[in-house]
């Protein structure tokens, strides 16, 4: 009983896990249909902005939760304005520009901050005991937040002037700027919204993965992976394909080890897109979010 | 009608987008060297009919024959493969490759090389496509592009022709010869001709099927259908 | 006549080719030719992409992916056997057979290209992770240990059914070479057949392709395959030069540059991606291993001022700059013909105006 708890709360993290660091990636892809290449170094900025805030002192939880998402916002916002607003309507050159982006941000970390690792944070809270196993207690509280965060993009999207214009401009791009509203500036907005919900991703993971300026091609792959399974639909396709991908990759990885584990992963997500090309919500649920 | 002389039939086809019935049941039948045109206000199914016989569009139900042949959620490919030429509303060419080269590849997939060639010469002098034989399609006028994607069809010699709006942006002089270009294409293959300018339609057409609210509602002459009351009410209706 | 024209330039390249062959053992350091084998197995990779990309619009991220299995399946089959020949085959079989079940769900999924392209990239970046994992002793496959991100090592080419007579550096490149314009050559050769046509004609339209009875479901499998196995081929000189095979062949960066190196040498061309990783690898290679201006920094620089400002690349944007004046040559003379011939008329008509 004990190890099925246990089990049910890895891979419950496993999914959260996804879910978190595709967020912000979906945010943008779901709105802007772009996929953003330096997804991966918006989460190792997140981390940085971590470790550097509480090595000059700051408190941990006011870096992770304020001032990761805050300054990844403001440099997502700034990449918008001097970059992507130059290339719209052309796709593969947006994908190829983030990609130069990506590697920009790596190469300008690497010459700032050196190409080890930066001092390590350790993550709070303590562990929790069930039964004869041990959970981390910090992947509880992760667990919480991405639960939270989902919340918060849906009560976004379905409360707010902006989240109108979004659901709008999901369903059709022509359609909202027909109605005057202004594109350019909703994808600054979204833009910068994907960013600073990646920034957050970083500095909460940033504890427990440590900290280089290769670490974002740690997360992307699977990143990558959910939010094209996923679909266009923000919500309902970031938290299906993390279900589905983070619960078959938990799974498998319990009962052979994580390589395979990841090997079935990517097997389950290239025959999902065999049967279902436009991601899972491109097929089913097709009116959410 | 004689069943043999049949070449390409629907039975009950139906295409449905969520609530809407764009196309809804439709038995339609065309014989052998016949030219048919299909008409109909906006939104009245024929494109979308058209879309289904050339396997754009898998029929929510109903089948579609082809010589006797189910071909009823087949691929493009696979319908072109039977030897039907097709060309869309929107003009489909090769952007970047030259006439020539457009040409080329629609006669060298029935053909070997040489004799490919050749098809491809008589084609663009038939289409006296010559001046514009070396130039990047994209960078010729719309009526040309037409005219190249109509050299396309023409090149791979089909039996079965469907044309959708073929005459669509075209000046008054470009319009008359595609109606004399169609004629000739009759003479060797059945044709489907979906059309919005009437005028055209009379200067190739026998027979017509006028299509209203996602069905047929009348077959006839061109003249039989101009003094219809229901045609006019169709047409007038649409226009209130 | 294009044709004659086209092939004269092939050959053209082909002979200039040969001829750097023949000379750069001469002029340079013994250091350098073992590098240049390297190069050249990177520049086999290149071509690869710019034959899938630029000539079959297969927007693939990931075409490491191949170029990683190849030199693995080399060096692991080398290990093996003990010879180099088979394992050269080997790396284009692997290569080839594992793009043709990745191209068939892709292909016949009728994924669209942003998720093509993210999708190879996601199979590079878990192969480059699974290869990390496999430092473990009971990670080996015959005599061959994966050995982790420390990589295994590649066995030198040796004489074909002679494993004994191993290749000295030089006759490495001598082999590399001559199989990068065996390579060239047959590339320029596959893009002018009927298959390659096609590939082109569906590059530019899919759907009216797809109207004129081919299946482009094939025709995309068929390059994307060959492709893949022109890449396995390049892994393997590109192992056999570094003597080593690591899991950074599959990392990001290595997939960036790849993609770099088409962008800034041209989609549509052939041979500009292989004188950009030429040029890319001298200009990052001088870099070294400075701090301040670190090879990803000026890569993605690179990257990003291609896309906004060259977009179309070095070498198509040189024949389009030729052709503008080679056009106003051609307006500027008859211009010049027309306005000697109205002074003529002119002088003419004033003459019975006196």
């Amino acid at each position: 009983m004990d190890l099925v708890v246990s089990l049910a709360l890895q891979i419950l993290y496993g999914i959260a896990n996804l879910a978190l660091i595709s967020l912000g990636l979906a945010i943008i892809f779901g709105m802007m249909r772009v996929i953003n290449l330096a997804h991966g170094e918006f989460l190792m900025l997140g981390g940085y902005t971590v470790v550097i805030a509480t090595n000059n002192g700051v408190n941990i939880w006011i870096a992770m939760l304020v001032l990761a998402p805050l300054v990844v916002g403001v440099i997502g916002v700034v990449v918008e304005r001097l970059l992507i607003r130059w290339l719209y309507g052309r796709m593969i050159d947006t994908l190829l520009a983030t990609w130069g982006l990506s590697l920009l941000f790596i190469g300008l970390v690497t010459s700032i901050f050196g190409a080890s690792t930066a001092t390590t944070i350790s993550p709070p809270l303590g562990v929790i005991t069930i039964g004869a196993y041990t959970s981390s207690g910090y992947e509880m509280f992760l667990i919480v937040v991405t639960v939270l965060l989902l919340v918060a993009v849906y009560a976004t999207l379905k409360l707010t002037t902006l989240g109108l214009v979004a659901r709008g401009t999901m369903q059709n791009a022509e359609m909202s700027s027909a109605l005057g509203v202004s594109t350019s500036r909703i994808y600054m907005i979204t833009f910068g919204l994907g960013a600073a919900v990646t920034g957050l991703a970083g500095g909460l993971l940033a504890p427990i993965t440590g900290i280089l300026p290769t670490i974002g091609a740690v997360y992307i792959a699977k990143a990558f992976i959910t939010v094209i399974s996923g679909g266009m639909a923000i919500l309902a396709g970031t938290a299906t394909a993390s279900v589905l991908l983070g619960g078959v990759n938990g799974i498998v990885a319990f009962l052979t080890g994580p390589t395979i584990g990841e090997v079935a992963l990517l097997v389950t997500a290239i025959i999902l897109l065999r049967l279902m090309p436009r991601g899972i919500t491109g097929t089913l649920f097709r009116k959410s979010l | 009608m004689n069943r043999a002389e049949i070449v390409l039939e629907t039975r009950n086809l139906s295409m449905h987008f969520g609530g809407v019935r764009a196309v809804d049941r439709v038995d339609f039948s065309l014989s052998e060297n016949e030219l048919r045109c299909l008409i109909g206000p906006n939104g009245a199914g024929k494109s979308t009919f058209f879309k289904c016989l050339t396997g754009q569009l898998r029929p929510t139900a109903g089948e579609v024959l082809i010589r006797d042949v189910d071909v009823t959620g087949r691929e493009p490919h696979q319908i072109g493969a039977l030897g039907v030429g097709i060309k869309t509303q929107v003009p489909n060419v090769f952007e970047g490759l030259t006439t020539e080269e457009n040409i080329w590849i629609s006669a060298r997939r029935w053909h070997r090389s040489s004799r490919a060639r050749t098809l491809t010469a008589e084609t663009i002098e038939r289409l006296q496509l010559g001046d514009v034989r070396s130039e990047p399609v994209g960078r010729l006028a719309h009526g040309q592009r037409q005219w190249v994607e109509l050299g396309m069809v023409v090149a791979a010699e089909p039996w079965l022709v469907l044309l959708d709006e073929p005459a669509a942006g075209m000046t008054h002089e470009e319009t008359v010869r595609t109606a004399e270009l169609i004629r000739e294409i009759n003479r060797t293959a059945a044709l489907i001709v979906v059309e919005h300018d009437m005028q055209f339609i009379r200067m190739i057409s026998r027979r017509v099927t006028l299509f209203h609210e996602g069905g047929i509602l009348m077959e006839d002459t061109m003249e039989a259908i101009s003094a219809d009351a229901r045609a006019r009410q169709v047409y007038l209706g649409h226009r209130a | 006549m294009r044709l004659s024209r086209d092939f004269r330039g092939t050959l053209i390249v082909a002979f200039c080719g040969l001829a750097f062959t023949l000379v750069a053992p001469e002029v340079l350091e013994f250091f350098t030719i073992i590098t240049l084998s390297q190069v050249i197995g990177l520049a086999i990779l290149a071509l690869s992409l710019a034959l899938v990309w630029g000539f079959g619009g297969i927007l693939c991220f990931g075409q490491t992916a191949f170029f990683g299995l190849g030199a693995y399946a080399y060096a692991v089959t080398a290990t093996n056997i003990g010879g180099s020949t088979g394992a050269i085959l080997m790396a284009i079989l692997v290569a080839a057979a594992f793009a043709a079940i990745l191209g068939y769900f892709i292909f016949y999924g009728r994924v669209s290209d942003v998720y093509l392209a993210i999708i190879t990239l996601t199979v590079a970046l878990i192969l480059y992770s699974l290869t990390r994992r496999t430092s473990g002793p009971e990670y080996k496959i015959g005599n061959a240990l994966l050995g982790g991100f420390n990589g295994t090592a590649a066995p030198p080419l040796n004489l074909p059914g002679d494993a004994g007579t191993v290749l000295f550096p030089e006759d490495t490149f001598y082999v590399a070479m001559i199989v990068l314009i065996l390579a060239y050559v047959f590339c320029c050769w596959l893009v002018r057949t009927h298959f390659g046509r096609v590939c082109i004609a569906i590059r530019e339209n899919e759907t009216r392709a797809e109207l004129l009875a081919y299946d482009i479901r094939l025709y995309k499998l068929g390059i994307f395959t060959i492709g893949a196995a022109l890449a396995g081929l390049g892994g393997v000189f590109f192992c056999v030069g570094v003597s080593r095979v690591t899991p950074d062949v599959f990392s990001l960066s290595q997939a960036a540059v790849a993609i770099i190196w088409v962008i800034v040498g041209g989609r549509g061309t052939l041979i500009g991606p292989i004188l950009a990783t030429f040029a890319l690898h001298y200009l990052t290679a001088s870099l070294g291993s400075q701090a301040l201006l670190n090879a990803n920094l000026v890569l993605g620089i690179v990257l990003i001022v291609f896309v906004l400002l060259v977009p179309k690349g070095v070498v198509p944007s040189i024949i389009d700059l030729a052709d503008i004046r080679r056009q106003r040559r051609v307006a500027r003379s008859r211009e010049r013909r027309l306005r000697l011939r109205r002074t003529r008329n002119g002088s003419e008509s004033a003459g019975v105006a006196e």
